[in-house]
């Protein structure tokens, strides 16, 4: 994958800074930390270590360890506990440090907690955030570089945010921890150290409104997390052919907006989806669907997918490569809705 | 095993009658939970709680109205300890608006906010992550709430337990664990799946236990209020295993049991060691009431269950268009 850091992303803010994704994360936790006295972060190496991406440094300097608590490695159980202070009183943000783990809560996740508002008949409530990370081209192998952000929206009852940006994630971190129903959110490994501006003050981003990164007016690429600079990047190769290409990113996948991605859909009549989860049965085939069925009589080719080979990840770059969607793909994918080679 | 850190309570009459009309009231419930599904009346299974009732309510007495509790799939028993109303307990059961989820929970379910019921739940051993979540917010809410956490024998099998034993003996959570061993995980002996002692589980992680016999309410109720009296004064989680027998089946329509376990032994613990029998004695024993207002209890209970069967037989199903709602909140 090309490095996002190199890709301007164009958002215009009032008294921004340059600030990294990790950054804005955790000015988002100490914020609603700060904010609320209910919100507190669990999680394994959270507090003195700041996590091994040291999104959460300092946190604990500043907040103490009743909470930001590093726990033991049980994952089931710091998102059981959190689930249970949730339904009484709490904010909990529980840290799961790789996707890959959500292997290990889901029965907490699917089974408990996005079930609790729903089994109760909307008498018990379940504020949990949990955050975890997506992406692979860390060389970190098929147990550290999944993304099973599908995985988790196929269950209702949870909401599913993953911002690509470090404004995104600051505002819709906010807004998760906010959010009465449990929220997971995903964070790119890969996107820690990208940067961006973000503005000085207290803001918010709504969950189900996704953001026009790029406009234009041949094809429209929907892209999720990091394969957003992905899609710019094909935006810019396809410009030099000539393309005029619009990037989207739904921002949360649940809820999703349906309505701007057809609304670019129809306006193209040509989209490419892209996803860094595997092709099968992924969140990208759902994107695909919402546009097929909504935006059919403006389309003027099949709604294509650009998403991860449907193998484990591999370890070798030479192998790991192949495996996800990279700017030239998804500019040559474009390119052949519009019949050029 | 761990001595009494407080003496047993005294048991005046008014309690013992109390513990006595509750465990009647569950006996009674669950006997006409077993009818209806033998007539085809409710939806679904259930799974009786029939022989362990004096678990639920020797426990339950010892908590207050705001303290937790997260229950099982055989948890009818514990929601009616709690405080629950056997009508809303039936209409829950038949799928009813009425019911304590609006039919949307079921028989595996029920949650009663108002008693601080966080639910009974179908996945063995799912909610003791959320009994100890629900101590650790009461401990950091600078509450003396607590939190009691009942699951059945068949769920030592499970990880999770381990996993958040662990953090509640780490971070002095205030929670009871306790351990309903009727013997069978499911159509299984639990010999035949659970090696090792099952107190000295809660040994390993330095939380203290007591094994108690689940059939003497006296007992349960003195030790449940030991580990009670021990999570509220912040001093950590207890695990209290209680020794019990399920008379039904592992659910209603589970009739046949003879290749897991002999009539004799069914027969046995219901005429030895049955909770409502033993107290019963007790109490006359200790001449807190004589046998006509014992009978005169039964019979109370047993029209207020037959009454509230009817009602929830007569109420009104959720709109269809309810589905929809509750998905999320807010």
């Amino acid at each position: 994958m090309s490095t996002p850091a190199e890709v301007a992303v164009p958002k215009e803010h009032e008294g921004t800074r340059e600030i990294s994704l990790a950054q804005a994360v955790n000015e988002a936790l100490a914020e609603e930390l700060r904010r609320d006295p209910a919100v507190f972060l669990i999680g394994e190496d959270v507090a003195e270590a700041g996590t091994p991406f040291k999104v959460t440094s300092g946190l604990v300097e500043e907040f103490g360890p009743e909470r930001v608590l590093d726990s033991p490695i049980s994952e089931a159980g710091i998102t059981g506990i959190g689930l249970g202070a949730a339904m009484t009183g709490m904010r909990p943000v529980v840290d799961i440090m790789f996707g890959d783990f959500l292997t290990l809560v889901m029965d907490q996740l699917a089974n408990q907690a996005a079930k609790v508002h729903y089994m109760s008949g909307g008498r018990l409530q379940a504020p949990l955030t949990l955050r975890t990370t997506l992406g692979a081209t860390r060389r970190s192998a098929a147990q550290h570089s999944q993304s099973l952000h599908a995985w988790v929206a196929h269950v209702p009852g949870l909401k599913v945010a993953l911002p690509s940006t470090p404004y995104d994630a600051k505002g819709l971190l906010k807004t998760a921890i906010r959010d009465d129903n449990p929220v997971v959110f995903f964070e790119d490994k890969m996107m820690f150290a990208v940067k961006g501006p973000v503005p000085d003050g207290e803001y918010t981003i709504p969950f189900g409104v996704a953001d026009v990164k790029r406009e234009g007016e041949d094809v429209t690429i929907v892209a999720t997390s990091s394969m957003v600079y992905v899609g710019l990047e094909a935006a810019e190769l396809l410009a030099d052919d000539g393309v005029s290409a619009e990037v989207v990113d739904p921002r949360t996948l649940v809820p999703l907006d349906r309505e701007t991605l057809v609304a670019s859909a129809k306006k193209t009549g040509r989209v490419v989806v892209v996803d860094e989860g595997h092709t099968s049965y992924g969140a990208s085939a759902e994107l695909a669907a919402a546009i097929a069925e909504d935006a059919f009589y403006w389309l003027d080719a099949p709604v294509r997918r650009a998403a991860a080979m449907d193998v484990p990840v591999p370890f070798s770059p030479v192998l790991e490569d192949q495996t996800v969607p990279t700017p030239e793909s998804v500019a040559a994918l474009s390119k052949s809705l519009l019949g050029k080679a | 095993m761990a001595t009494a850190a407080v003496p047993a309570p005294l048991i005046g009459a008014d309690l013992a009658l109390r513990m006595y009309e509750q465990m009647q009231r569950i006996r009674a419930f669950e006997e006409r939970v077993d009818q209806l599904y033998r007539s085809a009346k409710m939806p679904g299974l259930a799974h009786l709680y029939v022989g362990q009732e004096a678990v639920a309510v020797g426990v339950c007495e010892a908590l207050r109205r705001d303290d937790f509790i997260t229950s099982t799939h055989r948890g009818h028993g514990h929601c009616l300890a709690k405080g629950a109303a056997v009508e809303r307990m039936f209409c829950e059961l038949l799928g009813k608006e009425e019911g304590y989820c609006r039919g949307k929970g079921g028989s595996m379910h029920i949650a009663d906010h108002e008693n601080g019921n966080l639910g009974a739940n179908a996945i063995v051993g799912g909610s003791t992550g959320i009994a100890t979540g629900a101590a650790f917010s009461a401990k950091a809410r600078g509450s003396d709430q607590i939190a009691a956490c009942f699951f059945g024998e068949g769920a030592l099998g499970q990880g999770v337990l381990y996993e958040v034993m662990n953090m509640a003996a780490l971070w002095t959570l205030p929670v009871v664990y306790v351990c309903e061993n009727n013997s069978y995980n499911e159509y299984t002996h639990y010999r035949e799946t659970t090696a090792g002692g099952l107190t000295e589980r809660a040994a390993a992680f330095g939380i203290p236990q007591e094994a108690v016999d689940g059939q003497d309410v006296l007992a349960v109720y003195a030790a449940a209020t030991r580990a009670v009296e021990r999570a509220r004064r912040r001093e950590g989680p207890s695990f209290l295993l209680c020794e019990t027998y399920r008379y039904h089946g592992h659910h209603v329509g589970d009739v046949d049991r003879a290749y897991y376990r002999s009539k004799e032994e069914e027969e046995q613990w219901k005429a030895e060691r049955d909770p409502l029998q033993i107290l019963r004695a007790w109490i006359l024993e200790k001449g807190f009431a004589d046998e006509e207002v014992l009978e005169q209890t039964a019979e109370r209970v047993e029209t207020e269950v037959a009454a509230a069967a009817e009602h929830a037989l007569a109420a009104p199903f959720p709109d269809p268009s309810e589905v929809g709602e509750h998905v999320y909140a807010g």
